[in-house]
C-alpha cells in the first residue's frame, strides 16, 4: 500500500507547521461597517448630480444619459429655465431626474455621454432598499449639497448671464 | 444507601451534563475562532463581547428552525436517532475522573461520578453505541446520501474502534487496572504518553476517526454526500447531532488526557485537589486545539485508503504494541 510513506508523513508535519505559523499573522479581515476599504480611483458607485460653484445644477435635461443607458434605468424630463426661476444655465433643466438602481448596471455610459459632466459615478456602494419604490433615486436624492458660496436652486439671476447650456471649454486637453 | 449520597450523585451528574452542553456550545465558538486564526481571519466577534454570545445566537436560531420530517421517512426512528446519538456522548462522562476528593461541609466528595473497575471497558462500550444513532439516522431519512453517510460511518467506526480499543490496552497493562482513577494515579511520575508513545499516536488517529472528525469525516463529506447522515435533519434534531459530535470531541480529549497525559495530575507534584479539574480542563483544551488544528490542515482521506489504513496498518501496529508492552512488562517483572 502506498500510504503512509515516510515522505507523506513528513508532509503532514510540514503542513501542520505552516498552519501553526499562520496563526500569528495579522488577520486580513476588514471589520466592514466600522472599517471601510478605500475604493479605487475609477470606482463606479452610486451616481450623483453635480452643481456649479454658484449652486446652479450642471444638468441641462438633455437626456443623453437616458439615451446612452443600456438598461434604460434613467428617466429625464426637462423644463424651461427663466431668469427668475433658474435651475441650470442655458435654456432647460431637468425637472424630473430618476435612476432606477435595480436596473442600473453601473457601466458609466451616462457619465461618458454627459456634455456638462453633470452626472458622475462616485464612491458610494452601500445601496440597499426595503422596497422597489426606494430603489428609484429621484433628483433630490442624487443632487449634491449646495456648495459653500453658492445659492440653492431655483435662483433669481440677472438676465443675459447664463445663456450657454454647455460651459466654454477653456483648455480642451482638460 | 444513604439519601445524601444520591443527592451528591445527582448534583455531580447535573454538573457533568451542564459541562457537556455548555462545552458543546463553546467548543463550536472555540473551533470557529481557532480555525479563523489559522486561516488569517478573525472569526465570530459580533454577538456580545468577543462574540461570546455567538453560541447563544446559534442556539436560538436552531430552536426556531422548522422541524422537518421527510414524508417517506420512518418517523419513529427518525426522531429516535438523534437521541441515541447524543446519549452515549453524555453518559461516557460518568467514568472520567476530574479530581480526587474534596471536603465540602465536612463531607468527603469524590470528584468523579463512578470509579468503575471496568472503566476503560465502559468507555469503549459506550462510545460504540453512538454508531447506531448515526446508522439509524441515515437509514430512516430515506435519502440515498444519508444512507451512504450512515453506512460509511458504520464501516469507519467498526474498523477504527478495534485500534482505539487496543490502544487503551497499553495504559491498562502499565497501570494494572481498568479503573480510570487507578490509571491516572499510576501516571504520578511519568505520563503514559511517553512509554506508550505508539499507543498514544494510534489513539490520536483512531480517536479522530471514531468521532468522525476531519481528516476522517467521511460520513459527512459535504462534497460527496451532501451532509451525510444528517442531511434531512433540521432544527433541534440537527443540533442534537451536532451536540453529540462536539461532546464526543470533548470526551475523546478527556479520555486521551486521562489515559495518556496524566489526567487531573501534574507530574511529580501534588496540587490541592480542588485545582485538579482545572488541570484536566487545560489538558482537554490543548487536545481540542490539536483536533481543530488537524482539521485546519489536512484534507479528507479517500475512503478506500481510510479502510486500508485502519485494517492494514493501525490494527497490526496496535496489536504489536500490546504484545511488545506485555512482553517487556513480563521480563521486567
Amino acid at each position: 500500500m502506498a500510504f503512509p510513506e515516510r515522505a507523506r508523513v513528513q508532509e503532514i508535519f510540514r503542513g501542520m507547521w505552516i498552519t501553526f505559523k499562520s496563526m500569528f499573522e495579522k488577520p486580513v479581515t476588514i471589520q466592514y461597517p466600522e472599517v471601510k476599504r478605500a475604493v479605487p480611483a475609477r470606482f463606479r458607485g452610486r451616481h450623483v448630480l453635480n452643481r456649479y460653484e454658484n449652486g446652479l445644477e450642471k444638468c441641462i435635461g438633455c437626456a443623453l444619459c437616458a439615451a446612452a443607458c443600456p438598461s434604460d434605468a434613467i428617466f429625464v424630463e426637462a423644463s424651461e429655465n427663466t431668469d427668475d426661476v433658474r435651475f441650470a444655465p442655458g435654456e432647460r433643466y431637468a425637472s424630473t431626474y430618476e435612476i432606477n438602481m435595480l436596473r442600473c448596471i453601473y457601466c458609466g455610459f451616462c457619465e461618458d455621454s454627459c456634455p456638462t459632466e453633470a452626472i458622475t459615478l462616485e464612491d458610494n456602494y452601500e445601496l440597499s432598499f426595503s422596497s422597489r419604490a426606494d430603489a428609484i433615486y429621484t433628483k433630490e436624492r442624487l443632487l449634491v449639497p449646495v456648495p459653500e458660496n453658492g445659492k440653492p436652486t431655483p435662483q433669481e439671476v440677472e438676465s443675459g448671464i447664463f445663456t450657454r447650456s454647455v460651459p466654454v471649454m477653456a483648455d480642451p486637453t482638460d | 444507601m444513604e439519601p445524601a449520597l444520591i443527592i451528591e450523585w445527582v448534583i455531580k451528574s447535573a454538573i457533568l451534563l451542564l459541562f457537556g452542553v455548555m462545552g458543546f456550545a463553546y467548543l463550536t465558538y472555540y473551533e470557529r475562532r481557532a480555525l479563523a486564526r489559522i486561516q488569517v481571519r478573525i472569526g465570530p466577534n459580533r454577538a456580545g463581547p468577543f462574540g461570546l454570545l455567538q453560541p447563544v445566537a446559534d442556539g436560538i436560531k436552531l430552536i426556531f428552525n422548522e422541524e422537518l420530517i421527510p414524508a417517506q421517512a420512518d418517523k419513529k426512528m427518525f426522531v429516535l436517532a438523534p437521541i441515541i446519538t447524543v446519549l452515549p456522548a453524555l453518559i461516557i462522562w460518568a467514568v472520567i475522573p476530574w479530581g480526587r476528593q474534596v471536603i465540602i461541609a465536612g463531607r468527603e466528595i469524590n470528584l468523579y461520578l463512578s470509579n468503575a473497575n471496568v472503566g476503560v471497558l465502559y468507555l469503549t462500550a459506550v462510545a460504540s453505541i453512538a454508531v447506531y444513532g448515526i446508522v439509524i439516522a441515515g437509514w430512516s431519512s430515506n435519502n440515498k446520501y444519508a444512507l451512504l453517510g450512515g453506512l460509511r460511518s458504520t464501516a469507519q467506526m467498526v474498523s477504527y474502534e478495534l485500534a482505539l480499543g487496543l490502544s487503551f490496552v497499553g495504559p491498562i497493562i502499565l497501570a494494572g487496572s481498568m479503573s480510570l482513577v487507578d490509571i491516572v494515579e499510576a501516571q504520578r511520575n511519568v505520563w503514559f504518553a511517553i512509554p506508550q508513545f505508539v499507543a498514544f499516536i494510534i489513539f490520536l488517529i483512531a480517536g479522530l476517526a471514531e468521532i468522525n472528525r476531519s481528516p476522517f469525516d467521511m460520513p459527512e463529506a459535504e462534497q460527496e454526500i451532501v451532509a451525510g447522515y444528517h442531511a434531512e435533519y433540521s432544527g433541534m434534531k440537527f443540533a442534537l447531532f451536532f451536540m453529540a459530535e462536539y461532546i464526543k470531541m470533548i470526551a475523546i480529549a478527556a479520555i486521551g488526557a486521562t489515559l495518556f497525559l496524566g489526567g487531573y495530575r501534574l507530574p511529580f507534584i501534588d496540587i490541592p485537589s480542588f485545582l485538579e479539574p482545572m488541570v484536566l480542563f487545560i489538558k482537554i483544551l490543548i487536545l481540542l486545539f490539536g483536533i481543530i488544528w488537524v482539521r485546519a490542515t489536512l484534507p479528507r482521506f479517500r475512503y478506500d485508503r481510510l479502510m486500508a489504513f485502519g485494517w492494514k496498518i493501525l490494527l497490526p501496529l496496535s496489536l504489536v504494541n500490546v504484545f511488545v508492552t506485555a512482553v517487556i512488562l513480563v521480563f521486567k517483572g
